[in-house]
């Protein structure tokens, strides 16, 4: 019986057709979805913290809403992903827990600071557009309810990199000061950017088993080739260079040669050792803990409400 | 008190003359609030005229296990779709 509920996943999956949530699914399957899904809700979530950072300093009305909209989508990310892993069993307080104890990771990219406003730019230009880049083929993956989150997630960043990418090319077009702030902040971001497609593939170790799954579509080093590929002409429609002497067309293989990044930073800030990891944390702690008493409250005031429309009726 | 509000599937109308359908879902404390939440996190960019949220216990669904035998009255019923009657092509608006 076992083996033919395997059976069955396995030509599921193989034929490109979706598992949906009350499906028989391996364990290691389910582990792997959750512990994936809840990464990448947390990394959403998370990731509000660096550009909020900018929304009461946003040097227009103009650019103030749209980073506020921004933001807000985040938010929503988040909260569409979290709901994926409760189809799997996993509850919304254990996650919260787990991320504010450091038992479960987001993406390092957040652990970076934002020193000056050009960082919202450079963050909708390249980060936005790496994960873009890891997102499009996860509108593909084989689990059904993060395959539509991804659909409906990928809808949105699009406004994410493209109001990111006018923000930089208005600054572009202004002061000799504003450029440089510019090109100050892609130096800073772009090795954190292609950090953010995982280790190399003879270093990772989850990726073989996900291929198989097909969680994953493409491997790290797959989708930070084809980011650097579409990164390329963007940066110089913009007039900026990326800080990697290596980075040069390679006409033979069709595609940019570019160098390694620091891998040893990337574990550094994997374990921990970022700018940003404590403050990051602590800051989704309070807010959570901030948050107790209204979520108490609403919990007193439904239970109340019950009551009442029962004496009634 | 155990304060971890109820979860809630969402349903969009994403326009008139079409049927909701599911969205996914979230937390919150009573149905009014659900529906506030629902129009924030699924309908920030116009998706939907109409809203249903609905106690995610309150859904009962076929299980996939019985999968076969519980479609299985409409397996055998290839007539009740048009492809199955044959109409010569010369006959207009059918
Ligand atoms: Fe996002
Ligand atoms: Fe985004």
């Amino acid at each position: 019986m076992a083996d033919d509920l395997e059976l069955r996943f396995e030509r599921t999956v193989q034929s490109e057709a979706r598992i949906e949530p009350r499906d028989w699914m391996p364990d290691g399957y389910r582990k792997t979805l959750i512990r994936q899904i809840a990464q990448h809700a947390h990394s959403e979530i998370i990731g509000m913290q660096p550009e909020g950072n900018w929304i009461s300093r946003a040097p227009s009305l103009r650019r103030k809403a749209i980073l506020l909209a921004k933001v807000q989508d985040e938010a929503g990310h988040g909260l569409y992903l979290y709901s994926a892993t409760e189809t799997l069993g996993a509850d919304r307080e254990d996650l919260t827990t787990k991320l504010i104890e450091g038992r479960q990771k987001y993406s390092s990219i957040f652990n970076y600071p934002t020193l000056t406003f050009a960082d919202v730019g450079v963050i909708g230009w390249l980060v936005d557009g790496a994960a873009i880049c890891n997102q499009v083929p996860l509108c593909r993956t084989s689990y059904g309810p993060y395959a539509r989150a991804m659909i409906r997630i990928c809808k949105e960043e699009s406004f994410h990199q493209r109001q990111g990418y006018e923000l930089l090319m208005t600054m572009m077009r202004g002061t000799q000061q504003q450029r440089d702030m510019v090109q100050d902040s892609v130096n800073r971001w772009w090795w954190p950017a292609l950090m953010m497609f995982g280790p190399p593939d003879a270093e990772s170790t989850n990726t073989e088993q996900s291929m198989a799954w097909r969680i994953k579509r493409d491997t790290n080093d797959e989708l930070r080739q084809k980011f650097v590929n579409m990164s390329m002409p963007q940066a110089e429609a913009l007039g900026v260079t990326f800080p990697d002497p290596e980075l040069k067309w390679n006409e033979e293989r069709g595609e940019y040669d570019f160098g390694a990044p620091d891998w040893d930073e990337f574990w550094q800030v994997v374990k921990g050792g970022g700018v940003c990891n404590e403050q990051r944390i602590a800051h989704r702690r309070k807010a959570h803990e901030d948050g107790a008493w209204v979520r108490e409250a609403a919990a007193a005031h439904a239970a109340k409400n019950a009551v009442r429309e029962e004496g009634a009726a | 008190m155990s304060t971890s509000w109820p979860l809630w599937e969402v349903f969009v109308r994403g326009k008139r003359g079409l049927n909701h359908v599911h969205v996914g879902s979230l937390h919150a404390p009573d149905a009014e609030m659900a529906l506030r939440n629902a129009r924030d996190v699924y309908t920030r960019r116009n998706e939907g005229v109409s809203i249903w949220v609905v106690p995610a216990t309150s859904i009962t669904a076929s299980s996939p296990d019985e999968k076969d035998p519980f479609f299985a009255p409409a397996g055998d019923k290839v007539y009740r779709h048009p492809t199955f009657y044959a109409i010569p092509e010369d006959v207009p608006h059918l």
